[in-house]
Protein backbone atom coordinates (compact mmCIF):
# COMPACT_ATOMS: atom_id res chain seq x y z
CA UNK A 1 0.00 0.00 0.00
CA UNK A 2 1.33 3.49 -0.68
CA UNK A 3 0.45 6.63 0.97
CA UNK A 4 1.04 10.26 -0.05
CA UNK A 5 2.19 12.04 3.11
CA UNK A 6 2.98 16.13 2.81
CA UNK A 7 4.36 17.22 6.07
CA UNK A 8 2.09 20.31 6.33
CA UNK A 9 2.82 23.42 8.83
CA UNK A 10 -0.68 23.08 10.39
CA UNK A 11 -0.81 19.06 10.65
CA UNK A 12 2.19 19.66 12.40
CA UNK A 13 1.74 22.52 15.19
CA UNK A 14 -1.68 20.23 15.90
CA UNK A 15 1.20 17.15 16.84
CA UNK A 16 3.20 19.48 18.74
CA UNK A 17 0.26 20.81 21.01
CA UNK A 18 -0.98 17.39 21.72
CA UNK A 19 2.32 16.56 23.24
CA UNK A 20 2.67 19.45 25.32
CA UNK A 21 4.97 21.47 22.92
CA UNK A 22 4.84 25.43 23.17
CA UNK A 23 3.84 27.18 19.66
CA UNK A 24 7.33 28.27 17.76
CA UNK A 25 7.81 31.90 17.26
CA UNK A 26 6.11 33.24 14.76
CA UNK A 27 2.95 30.91 16.05
CA UNK A 28 3.53 28.12 13.31
CA UNK A 29 6.08 25.64 11.67
CA UNK A 30 8.23 27.55 8.93
CA UNK A 31 8.70 24.88 5.95
CA UNK A 32 12.68 23.22 6.83
CA UNK A 33 11.46 22.95 10.56
CA UNK A 34 12.31 19.50 12.27
CA UNK A 35 8.89 17.88 13.61
CA UNK A 36 8.63 15.67 16.58
CA UNK A 37 10.39 12.27 16.26
CA UNK A 38 7.05 10.00 15.93
CA UNK A 39 5.30 12.34 13.59
CA UNK A 40 5.43 10.04 10.67
CA UNK A 41 2.79 8.15 12.43
CA UNK A 42 0.23 11.07 11.44
CA UNK A 43 0.53 9.67 8.34
CA UNK A 44 -2.77 7.44 9.03
CA UNK A 45 -4.55 10.96 8.19
CA UNK A 46 -3.34 10.86 4.68
CA UNK A 47 -4.01 6.61 4.55
CA UNK A 48 -7.54 6.07 2.73
CA UNK A 49 -8.16 2.71 4.29
CA UNK A 50 -7.00 3.73 7.55
CA UNK A 51 -9.37 1.39 9.73
CA UNK A 52 -9.22 3.95 13.09
CA UNK A 53 -11.21 6.97 11.76
CA UNK A 54 -14.90 7.05 11.02
CA UNK A 55 -16.22 7.46 7.86
CA UNK A 56 -19.37 8.72 6.02
CA UNK A 57 -22.11 6.34 5.98
CA UNK A 58 -19.97 3.67 7.93
CA UNK A 59 -20.81 1.95 10.94
CA UNK A 60 -18.73 3.59 13.62
CA UNK A 61 -17.66 1.11 16.46
CA UNK A 62 -17.64 3.78 19.39
CA UNK A 63 -20.81 4.60 21.49
CA UNK A 64 -23.66 6.80 20.27
CA UNK A 65 -27.27 6.09 21.36
CA UNK A 66 -25.98 2.79 22.99
CA UNK A 67 -22.34 2.20 24.32
CA UNK A 68 -20.77 0.99 21.17
CA UNK A 69 -19.99 -2.23 19.34
CA UNK A 70 -17.31 -5.04 20.10
CA UNK A 71 -15.49 -4.77 16.50
CA UNK A 72 -14.65 -7.75 15.06
CA UNK A 73 -11.02 -8.02 14.01
CA UNK A 74 -9.88 -5.26 15.84
CA UNK A 75 -5.84 -4.99 15.53
CA UNK A 76 -4.76 -5.57 18.97
CA UNK A 77 -2.89 -3.52 20.85
CA UNK A 78 0.07 -2.06 20.04
CA UNK A 79 3.37 -3.88 21.78
CA UNK A 80 6.31 -1.75 20.13
CA UNK A 81 7.50 1.15 17.74
CA UNK A 82 10.77 1.83 16.41
CA UNK A 83 11.67 4.31 13.74
CA UNK A 84 14.98 4.53 11.70
CA UNK A 85 16.04 8.09 10.60
CA UNK A 86 18.06 8.83 7.52
CA UNK A 87 17.80 12.08 8.18
CA UNK A 88 15.47 14.45 9.89
CA UNK A 89 11.92 14.71 8.87
CA UNK A 90 10.72 18.55 8.28
CA UNK A 91 8.22 20.70 7.52
CA UNK A 92 7.29 20.95 3.56
CA UNK A 93 8.24 17.26 3.11
CA UNK A 94 6.24 15.40 0.58
CA UNK A 95 6.96 11.87 1.41
CA UNK A 96 5.52 8.27 -0.07
CA UNK A 97 5.12 5.49 2.18
CA UNK A 98 4.86 2.03 1.92
CA UNK A 99 3.89 -0.66 4.05
CA UNK A 100 4.50 -4.23 4.05
CA UNK A 101 3.68 -7.03 7.01
CA UNK A 102 7.11 -8.16 8.46
CA UNK A 103 7.30 -10.90 11.19
CA UNK A 104 4.64 -12.86 12.95
CA UNK A 105 5.11 -14.59 16.37
CA UNK A 106 3.81 -15.91 19.21
CA UNK A 107 4.35 -16.02 23.04
CA UNK A 108 2.82 -17.44 25.92
CA UNK A 109 1.44 -15.02 28.05
CA UNK A 110 0.08 -15.31 31.52
CA UNK A 111 -3.62 -14.94 30.20
CA UNK A 112 -3.39 -16.83 26.98
CA UNK A 113 -1.28 -17.40 23.80
CA UNK A 114 -0.22 -14.11 22.59
CA UNK A 115 0.66 -13.03 18.67
CA UNK A 116 2.32 -10.48 17.61
CA UNK A 117 2.57 -8.98 13.76
CA UNK A 118 4.90 -6.50 12.41
CA UNK A 119 4.12 -4.25 9.94
CA UNK A 120 6.77 -2.18 8.26
CA UNK A 121 6.66 1.53 6.96
CA UNK A 122 9.38 2.85 4.31
CA UNK A 123 8.70 6.81 3.81
CA UNK A 124 10.62 8.28 0.30
CA UNK A 125 11.38 11.94 -0.02
CA UNK A 126 10.38 13.15 -4.13
CA UNK A 127 13.74 12.18 -4.99
CA UNK A 128 12.86 8.45 -3.92
CA UNK A 129 15.41 8.36 -1.30
CA UNK A 130 14.55 7.16 1.83
CA UNK A 131 13.88 9.14 4.59
CA UNK A 132 12.79 6.74 7.36
CA UNK A 133 11.58 3.48 8.26
CA UNK A 134 9.37 2.66 11.09
CA UNK A 135 8.38 -0.62 12.36
CA UNK A 136 5.32 -1.54 14.67
CA UNK A 137 4.49 -4.49 16.41
CA UNK A 138 0.69 -5.31 17.30
CA UNK A 139 -0.42 -7.76 19.90
CA UNK A 140 -3.32 -9.81 19.91
CA UNK A 141 -4.86 -12.22 22.39
CA UNK A 142 -5.59 -15.44 20.99
CA UNK A 143 -8.91 -17.49 21.64
CA UNK A 144 -7.69 -20.22 24.18
CA UNK B 1 14.60 25.30 18.29
CA UNK B 2 18.04 24.64 19.25
CA UNK B 3 19.82 21.86 17.51
CA UNK B 4 22.85 21.93 19.91
CA UNK B 5 23.10 18.88 21.85
CA UNK B 6 22.59 19.52 25.45
CA UNK B 7 24.12 15.87 26.17
CA UNK B 8 27.39 16.65 25.51
CA UNK B 9 27.21 17.77 29.21
CA UNK B 10 26.69 14.18 29.98
CA UNK B 11 28.78 11.36 31.26
CA UNK B 12 28.53 7.84 30.41
CA UNK B 13 26.12 6.31 32.64
CA UNK B 14 24.52 9.69 34.05
CA UNK B 15 20.36 10.20 33.51
CA UNK B 16 18.76 12.97 32.18
CA UNK B 17 15.38 13.40 34.11
CA UNK B 18 11.90 15.48 32.17
CA UNK B 19 8.61 15.20 33.31
CA UNK B 20 6.61 15.26 30.31
CA UNK B 21 3.16 15.54 31.71
CA UNK B 22 1.37 16.00 35.17
CA UNK B 23 -2.33 14.79 35.39
CA UNK B 24 -2.76 13.70 32.33
CA UNK B 25 -6.08 15.05 31.00
CA UNK B 26 -8.68 13.24 28.70
CA UNK B 27 -8.59 16.67 26.63
CA UNK B 28 -4.73 16.08 26.04
CA UNK B 29 -5.68 12.17 24.56
CA UNK B 30 -8.21 13.91 22.56
CA UNK B 31 -6.13 16.85 21.45
CA UNK B 32 -3.42 13.87 20.27
CA UNK B 33 -6.48 11.69 18.46
CA UNK B 34 -7.48 14.37 16.32
CA UNK B 35 -3.60 15.20 15.59
CA UNK B 36 -2.46 11.64 14.84
CA UNK B 37 -5.63 10.77 13.11
CA UNK B 38 -5.86 7.30 15.44
CA UNK B 39 -9.76 7.58 16.48
CA UNK B 40 -9.90 4.71 18.41
CA UNK B 41 -12.86 4.94 21.00
CA UNK B 42 -10.84 3.11 23.35
CA UNK B 43 -8.63 6.54 23.61
CA UNK B 44 -11.62 9.14 24.00
CA UNK B 45 -14.41 7.27 24.42
CA UNK B 46 -15.25 6.35 28.30
CA UNK B 47 -18.71 4.53 27.52
CA UNK B 48 -16.71 2.52 24.98
CA UNK B 49 -13.93 2.01 26.82
CA UNK B 50 -15.84 1.07 30.34
CA UNK B 51 -19.20 -0.46 28.61
CA UNK B 52 -17.66 -2.62 25.94
CA UNK B 53 -13.57 -3.00 25.89
CA UNK B 54 -13.99 -3.49 29.95
CA UNK B 55 -11.43 -1.08 31.15
CA UNK B 56 -11.85 1.38 34.01
CA UNK B 57 -11.43 4.51 31.75
CA UNK B 58 -10.28 5.66 28.99
CA UNK B 59 -6.41 5.58 28.12
CA UNK B 60 -3.42 7.23 26.65
CA UNK B 61 -2.71 5.77 23.25
CA UNK B 62 1.11 4.31 23.16
CA UNK B 63 1.84 6.69 20.76
CA UNK B 64 0.97 9.53 22.77
CA UNK B 65 3.15 8.45 25.68
CA UNK B 66 6.04 7.08 22.78
CA UNK B 67 5.20 11.12 21.82
CA UNK B 68 5.74 12.81 25.09
CA UNK B 69 9.14 10.60 25.45
CA UNK B 70 9.81 11.40 21.94
CA UNK B 71 10.04 15.70 22.91
CA UNK B 72 12.10 14.94 25.74
CA UNK B 73 14.47 13.00 24.02
CA UNK B 74 14.87 15.15 20.91
CA UNK B 75 15.47 18.43 23.55
CA UNK B 76 17.90 16.46 25.08
CA UNK B 77 20.08 15.00 21.66
CA UNK B 78 18.81 17.62 19.67
CA UNK B 79 16.27 16.78 16.86
CA UNK B 80 18.41 17.06 13.91
CA UNK B 81 20.86 14.24 15.85
CA UNK B 82 18.44 11.43 16.16
CA UNK B 83 19.50 8.26 14.23
CA UNK B 84 17.40 6.18 15.91
CA UNK B 85 14.02 5.87 18.72
CA UNK B 86 12.10 2.56 19.80
CA UNK B 87 10.20 2.14 22.52
CA UNK B 88 7.93 -0.94 23.73
CA UNK B 89 4.56 0.20 25.70
CA UNK B 90 5.02 -1.65 29.18
CA UNK B 91 1.73 -0.58 30.82
CA UNK B 92 -1.17 1.91 30.47
CA UNK B 93 -1.42 5.05 30.65
CA UNK B 94 -4.11 6.52 32.65
CA UNK B 95 -5.88 10.12 32.89
CA UNK B 96 -4.35 11.46 35.86
CA UNK B 97 -1.08 10.28 35.24
CA UNK B 98 2.17 12.20 35.50
CA UNK B 99 5.02 10.87 33.35
CA UNK B 100 8.71 11.52 33.80
CA UNK B 101 11.36 10.02 30.99
CA UNK B 102 14.65 8.96 32.25
CA UNK B 103 17.44 8.77 29.24
CA UNK B 104 20.42 7.39 30.32
CA UNK B 105 23.44 7.84 28.48
CA UNK B 106 24.21 3.92 28.36
CA UNK B 107 27.62 4.55 26.26
CA UNK B 108 29.50 6.80 23.03
CA UNK B 109 30.28 4.81 20.03
CA UNK B 110 32.39 5.56 17.58
CA UNK B 111 31.30 5.38 14.06
CA UNK B 112 32.84 6.23 10.18
CA UNK B 113 30.16 9.39 10.45
CA UNK B 114 31.56 10.44 14.31
CA UNK B 115 30.87 9.75 17.54
CA UNK B 116 26.65 8.52 18.20
CA UNK B 117 25.09 8.72 21.63
CA UNK B 118 23.15 5.71 22.88
CA UNK B 119 20.70 5.96 25.57
CA UNK B 120 18.57 3.97 27.25
CA UNK B 121 15.00 5.64 27.63
CA UNK B 122 12.38 5.51 30.57
CA UNK B 123 9.05 6.82 30.90
CA UNK B 124 7.15 5.88 34.44
CA UNK B 125 4.02 6.99 36.26
CA UNK B 126 3.79 8.90 39.41
CA UNK B 127 3.77 5.46 41.21
CA UNK B 128 7.43 4.99 39.39
CA UNK B 129 6.05 2.02 37.48
CA UNK B 130 7.31 1.76 33.69
CA UNK B 131 5.41 2.75 31.22
CA UNK B 132 7.69 2.92 28.52
CA UNK B 133 11.25 0.96 27.85
CA UNK B 134 13.29 2.24 24.99
CA UNK B 135 16.50 3.21 23.46
CA UNK B 136 17.48 6.45 21.66
CA UNK B 137 20.77 6.97 19.27
CA UNK B 138 22.07 10.30 17.88
CA UNK B 139 24.66 12.19 16.64
CA UNK B 140 27.50 13.72 19.00
CA UNK B 141 26.88 17.70 17.57
CA UNK B 142 29.54 20.16 18.00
Amino acid sequence: MTVCFPVEAGHVLMFARSLGAADPPGGRPAPGDPVPPTFAIASSQFDPDYPLRPRPGEPWHGSGAGPGLVREGAGGLHAEQHFIYERPLRVGDVLTSTSHPGQVWEKQGRSGRLRFREQITEFRDEAGHLVLTARSVSVQREAP
Amino acid sequence: MTTRSQISGLAVGQTFETVVVEDLKRTQIVQYAGASGDYNPLHTDDRYATTIAGYPSVFAHGMLTMGLTGQAVAALVGPDNLLRFGVRFTAQVWPGDTLTVRSTLARIEETADGPVAELSVSTVNTEGAEVLSGYAHARLAG
